[in-house]
């Protein structure tokens, strides 16, 4: 066992405890940025002025007519920028653009006294566009060959071999809708200049350095101008990772601009219209079996609908690439990846990061293909497992797959799978118009940043003369419970009580040059260096004991009078990892989080509308650090994918007609997360025991990621359900998300289909017959196989 | 007049020189109480809520509501409590003290909301403490994007009752706070209807609002400014209910009030409530406003439809009774004239003997409806008397689907019927696509309305 992850036995780590704000939380007491503008004085407000085109050449801007309104103090235009006009770090976002890409894209911004002042303002400033053409949808940029950023493949073995020796290939496409993040608080800014010219901005950011240094370039300054704070977040999932910047940008430009600190909240429509989503994914594949449904090729190229601007879709389609395998071992793989270049708002980061993308693309393959196979997609999913000394794709060797295996098997026994099948099939058999489907999937997910830099962090601990500790990472907080663990953490680690021991905001002048707070990792990277530090203090401390065994207090006391340090600056990097990003190899991941779900559904066969009756989990996050941390965010997360996969539906207006490109579901009223309601009835989640890791801090796992996708079990319960309409042997293909009217169109195709399954070998008929009514919401999936193609005389 | 002031947290606060558009929510934030959020600013999220006490018999009731819609000024006299008012870190409240342990916050933003909407169902009187007594529907307008609800409904579940000597309990038993007659630059509370019709002909441009549930929204979102506000939601005249004889519902009370005084005695209605927006809505949502806006997609409006109901409407130059049937004239148009308010909302007796309410949406609590379906029989003899069918979310207004009730009207209610009429209502309306649904989703919607009543209550095998 490592020393990185051995545990005292009287660890503080691994007790259940609540969130370390929650009587903050609940009695309203907890400060989010736009709070602070309350106790501010003089504060100016900021307003965008937004394009309603999605491609356009801005020809004139005049601020004049905002000027005159009352309580307009300034209007900031491309001309204010002292530094680089750019809020993004391909050099490719300008703040203000002189080409509008996209509708609600911020041409200028107004500052006011009064928000209303500023909204005013807004409307007052005239703005000339010559509108230029736009492409909206990922369809038609895929059919313009418009792309952006680079190519990558993922290729092993020789996949045209593989597909030629396979007794069974099927090609199909997959696709998949974006999401809106939805954190409750929208992005929001506060900045104002201090003495002798610094700059302190706090924002909801979970990038504060990489905002310290977009602010700074965009203001002309040197990093050390620039402070950035975050107290806390309403919640991140992704979106502040890299949209923050710019709304950081502003605000200190008006700052430095006015002398008076300048507020930037965005409205929800603002935040919805105006920030980067969840890539929305179209994936062309062809993939083979042998007989016994053990796949042994797949080639398909993955396109990702990136938006205006690359922000991190090239990572994001890297992460995609590395799951598509998910937990399954494919021989021959071939997978090629490109960003379409679309005029909608810079799809970014969301919890997984590509991740669900990529493994939505294989399990959705499974899904309908265990039907044409003639297997049941439970045993097609479990015989594909990985086992010992099998690598991915990108060659990295799979480590502890055996507990996925012990993950499935939990869950079937704990959610008593096979009887419950059997009910399943009895109900279907009694009900008509209403059906059930259990389907149980597995998540293998790898953790660390791709990007091998990334994965370092730094924390600073102080103890002060009277005991009590204070600590300051680099990660921080939306939620996710990173405060919580990193102050178990430390009290683990210097041995004291959790009450000696707080944690301080998130700040680039206490710990500099930080990763996002991202890819699950934070635990890991913060957690690390706050060990670190805090054994660098009782390193020195021990000296000073000599083995008195005095008590904390006096011990810290006696080492002050001996003028030894009680501080440290800690450090982690994670070890032994590496990347080839040219050849899209090597071993990015410290390791894989393991997880497994089983879900039941019902679907009402008049409408589509389906709910979800039980939910049973069984998730490794390692020998956990703070339970009720972890099941919250195993929770969380699967509810989040249920979103992503059955409900959140983002539509943008694709028509030629005035209101093209524009995204129509904006608002809280129009774009639907999951509510009280969609919480399944019943909902088992148990963490996997036994599950120390190896060399991570205090043998835990991560844990924000990588339960989202535990939701593909409902997405295949429905799949399940919905063939229970059709004919035995019908492969359901399923729009994603699957909203009641996408599952209710999949039933009727169901109904009208033709039976047709492999039997010895030769599959029979087609599957997916065309429906009665016509379907604009659903794209054309039919998965096609090979073999009926040529017995039915086809090229 | 004395100057406006509002009671927060047991504090008076002023309320002179607030903007009309200024809602309360941003009052508070701007009072310090920063405890209550903005997530949507369209009464969808529940990241504002805060109790109101609210008039209930010889006491009162904490209501909870969106702080995001409602303007300062309609506070005028009225006592709030929000987060910050129910504990404090080091003294949490029960309900914050079970959110708190349970995990049931984890960013925190939505958490100040709902501990006011799980405090306001904690105070219901007669509420039994244990899991069976905490009605889950209280919080199906708060949204929660981190811990996917389970923690916040175990909390809500294990949540016993108040102590004996709990304050907010003690204020239920007292009356509410006297309304106020409120009257300051561009706002007025007016004292009675003929007060509230001379204003209305003294400012004809006036925007008339009671629970500001949709006002609240175009002001926040699209930016639109009132001239001149009247508040009518307590107006007495516009609050009474009977049900003797037809029955009369007073068109300022809330849904939720209009939901409590009828219980089942409406069983179409009954079925609407909990479909209905969310319980933090229908405390603001009056009946009378709900109509007045006229949506083409609200839910009351169809059920109404299918009860035949007709609309009191007052003028300076007394009442006229309007069939609902009547009412709506194009999309978001009225018969209502310039200075005339809906005063009460009529149901013919007796009641059709059978009746059902299908709402179709994306989500299954707290969404628009895609298609909302209401229909409303009379079979006597196995015969179909009298069909009565209202559609919302199908064409420019709520709808009469007659065609479909002249199908069934004179039929024998079999299942050969259902199908003949649900072929006929599956082309009633001129439905749109939009992000909601398809025009061709919605019209299958419609066509299985039928079906799937018939299905789901007559049908031998399903009904098992």
């Amino acid at each position: 066992m490592s020393r990185l992850s051995e545990r005292p036995d009287d660890a503080v780590v691994g007790l259940a405890l609540p969130h370390e704000s929650a009587a903050l939380h609940v009695t309203g007491h907890a400060l989010y940025t736009d709070d602070l503008v309350h106790r501010t004085p003089h504060v100016l407000h900021a307003h965008p002025v937004c394009s309603p085109h999605p491609h356009a050449r801005v020809t004139r801007v005049d601020a004049a007519p905002a000027l005159a309104v009352p309580g307009v103090v300034r209007v900031l235009t491309a001309d204010d920028v002292p530094g680089v006009n750019d809020a993004g770090v391909k050099h490719d976002e300008p703040l203000f653009p002189d080409v509008v890409m996209f509708v609600g894209h911020a041409v200028c911004w107004v500052l006011g006294d009064t928000l209303e002042a500023a909204r005013r303002g807004a409307a007052a400033v005239e703005v000339d566009y010559e509108p230029l053409p736009a492409i909206v949808s990922l369809a038609e940029a895929i059919d313009a060959e418009h792309f952006q950023g680079g190519r990558p493949v993922v290729a092993r073995g020789d996949v045209q071999a593989g597909l030629a020796g396979a007794a069974h290939v099927f090609s199909g496409v997959t696709e998949m809708a974006g999401q809106e993040h939805f954190y409750l608080e929208t992005h929001a800014s506060l900045a104002l200049v201090d003495e002798g010219g610094q700059v302190f901005v706090q924002s909801s950011t979970q990038h504060p350095s990489e905002t310290q240094e977009i602010v700074a370039h965009v203001l002309g300054l040197d990093s050390h101008h620039v402070t950035v704070q975050c107290l806390r977040m309403g919640g991140g999932f992704g979106g502040k990772e890299m949209q923050p910047h710019g709304f950081a940008a502003v605000a200190a430009l008006g700052a430095v601009l006015t002398g008076r600190p300048v507020r930037l909240r965005l409205s929800r429509t603002h935040d919805m219209t105006m920030t980067g989503k969840r890539h929305g994914f179209h994936a062309q594949w062809r993939v083979g079996f042998d007989d016994d449904g053990r796949l042994t090729a797949l080639e398909a190229t993955l396109t990702s609908d990136g938006g205006w601007s690359l922000d991190l879709s090239e990572p994001v389609l890297a992460r995609a690439l590395c799951h598509v395998d998910n937990a399954y071992w494919i021989p021959h793989v071939l997978l090629h990846g490109r960003v379409a270049r679309t005029h909608k708002t810079s799809q970014t980061a969301f919890r997984g990061f590509g991740g669900p993308q990529g493994m939505l693309v294989v399990e959705d393959i499974l899904g309908r293909c265990a039907p044409l196979l003639g297997i049941d997609a439970v045993d097609l999913r479990r015989r594909n497992f990985y086992v010992d000394g099998q690598a991915t794709p990108y060659g990295q060797v799979v480590r502890h797959p055996e507990r996925l295996v012990a993950a499935w098997e939990q869950v079937l026994a704990s959610g008593d799978v096979v009887r419950r099948r059997a009910e399943v099939a009895a109900f279907n058999a009694a009900h008509p118009h209403r059906k059930r489907g259990l389907a149980v999937t597995p998540v293998k997910f790898g953790i660390s940043f791709n990007f091998t830099a990334f994965n370092q962090a730094g924390a600073l601990v102080h103890v002060y003369k009277d005991g009590s500790v204070l600590i300051n990472h680099g990660g921080t907080e939306m939620g996710q419970g990173l405060h919580t663990k990193m102050l178990q953490v430390a009290a683990t680690t210097l041995g004291v009580p959790l009450a000696k021991v707080r944690v301080a905001p998130t700040r680039t002048d206490k710990v500099p040059n930080t990763s996002a707070t991202a890819a699950s990792s934070s635990t890991d990277l913060n957690g690390g260096a706050v060990k670190d530090a805090c054994e660098q203090v009782l390193a020195r401390l021990r000296e000073v004991d000599a083995g008195r065994g005095l008590a904390w207090e006096e011990l810290v006391r006696e080492a002050y009078f001996s003028r030894v340090q009680l501080w440290a600056a800690g450090f982690y990097r994670t070890e032994g990892i590496h990347w080839d990003s040219t050849r899209m190899s090597g071993h990015p991941f410290k390791y894989f989080a393991y997880g497994v779900a089983a879900a039941e559904v019902e679907v009402d066969g008049f409408t589509g509308a389906h709910r979800t009756r039980r939910v049973d989990v069984v998730h490794d996050v390692g020998d956990s650090l703070s339970p009720l941390v972890d099941l919250g965010q195993v929770e969380g997360g699967f509810v989040q994918g249920v979103g992503w996969l059955t409900m959140e539906d983002l539509r943008w207006d694709e028509t030629d007609g005035p209101g093209r490109g524009r995204l129509t579901t904006q608002s809280a009223s129009t774009y639907k997360l999951p509510s009280l309601g969609e919480l399944p009835d019943e909902f088992n989640v148990a963490l996997l025991e036994r599950a120390h890791e190896d060399g991570a801090v205090y043998g835990s796992k991560a844990v924000g990621e990588p339960p989202l996708m535990l939701a593909f079990a409902v997405r295949e319960a429905l799949r399940e359900a919905v063939a229970a309409f059709g004919p035995d042997g019908v492969s359901v293909e399923l729009a994603s998300p699957a909203t009641p009217e996408a599952v209710f169109w999949a039933a009727e195709r169901a109904r009208a289909a033709v039976p047709g399954h492999l039997r010895g070998g030769v599959v029979e008929g087609l599957p997916g017959a065309v429906p009665d009514r016509p379907d604009p919401a659903a794209p054309a999936l039919h998965p096609r196989s090979e073999q009926a193609a040529h017995a039915a005389g086809e090229a | 007049m004395p100057d406006p002031q509002v009671t927060v947290n047991g504090q008076p606060r002023p309320l002179a020189g607030t903007p009309t558009h200024t809602n309360v929510l941003d009052f508070l934030r701007g009072l310090g109480l920063t405890g209550a959020k903005e997530g949507c600013a369209e009464g969808e999220c529940g990241a504002c809520a805060v109790m109101i006490a609210r008039p209930d018999g010889a006491g009162c009731r904490w209501t909870p509501v969106n702080a995001c819609l409602v303007p300062a000024l309609a506070l005028d006299g009225q006592e709030v409590v929000t987060a910050e008012g129910l504990g404090t870190p080091e003294r949490l409240h029960p309900v914050q003290a079970g959110l708190a342990a349970a995990g049931g916050s984890q960013c925190g933003y939505c958490t100040p909301g709902f501990a006011c909407s799980m405090a306001a169902e904690y105070y219901r009187p007669g509420r039994e403490a244990g899991p069976e007594g905490f009605d889950l529907h209280a919080i199906a307008g708060n949204l929660c994007r981190c811990t996917g609800y389970r923690p916040i409904r175990d909390a809500a579940r294990a949540l016993g009752g108040p102590a004996s000597a709990d304050p907010l309990a003690e204020r239920q038993g007292s009356p509410a706070p006297a309304v106020v007659a409120t009257r300051v630059d561009g706002f007025a509370r007016p004292a009675d209807l003929a007060e509230a019709l001379a204003l209305l002909a003294e400012h004809p441009d006036a925007v008339v609002v009671a629970g500001s549930t949709d006002w609240g929204v175009e002001a926040n979102l699209r930016g639109r400014r009132a001239s001149y506000v009247v508040a009518v939601d307590r107006l007495p005249e516009l609050r009474g209910l009977s049900t003797g004889g037809p029955v009369e519902i007073g068109a300022a009370l809330t849904l939720s009030e209009v939901e409590a005084a009828l219980g089942d005695t409406v069983p179409l209605l009954a079925d609407v409530w909990p479909l209905f927006a969310s319980p933090l809505i229908r405390n603001g949502a009056t009946i009378g406003g709900n109509l007045a806006t006229a949506s083409p997609i609200g839910d009351l409006a169809p059920a109404l439809l299918a009860l035949d109901a007709t609309l009191v409407l007052a003028s300076a130059s007394g009442d006229r009774e309007v069939a609902l049937a009547d009412f709506f004239t194009g999309y978001r148009e009225t018969v209502l004239r310039a200075g005339e308010l809906i005063r009460a909302v009529r149901v013919p007796t007796p009641l059709p003997t059978r009746t059902t309410f299908r709402k179709i949406a994306k989500r299954r609590y707290d969404d628009i409806s895609s298609v909302a379906v209401a229909a409303a029989l009379d079979v006597v003899d196995g015969t179909v008397v009298r069909a009565r069918i209202g559609l919302g979310g199908v064409a420019a207004t709520p709808l009469r689907a007659r065609a479909t009730e002249a199908a069934l009207e004179g039929r024998p209610w079999t299942q050969e019927t259902v199908e003949a009429a649900s072929r006929v209502l599956a082309g009633e309306g001129t439905p749109i696509d939009d992000q909601r649904a398809s025009a061709a989703y919605r019209s299958a919607m419609l066509g299985n309305a039928l079906r799937a009543w018939w299905f789901e209550e007559w049908d031998e095998e399903q009904s098992r």
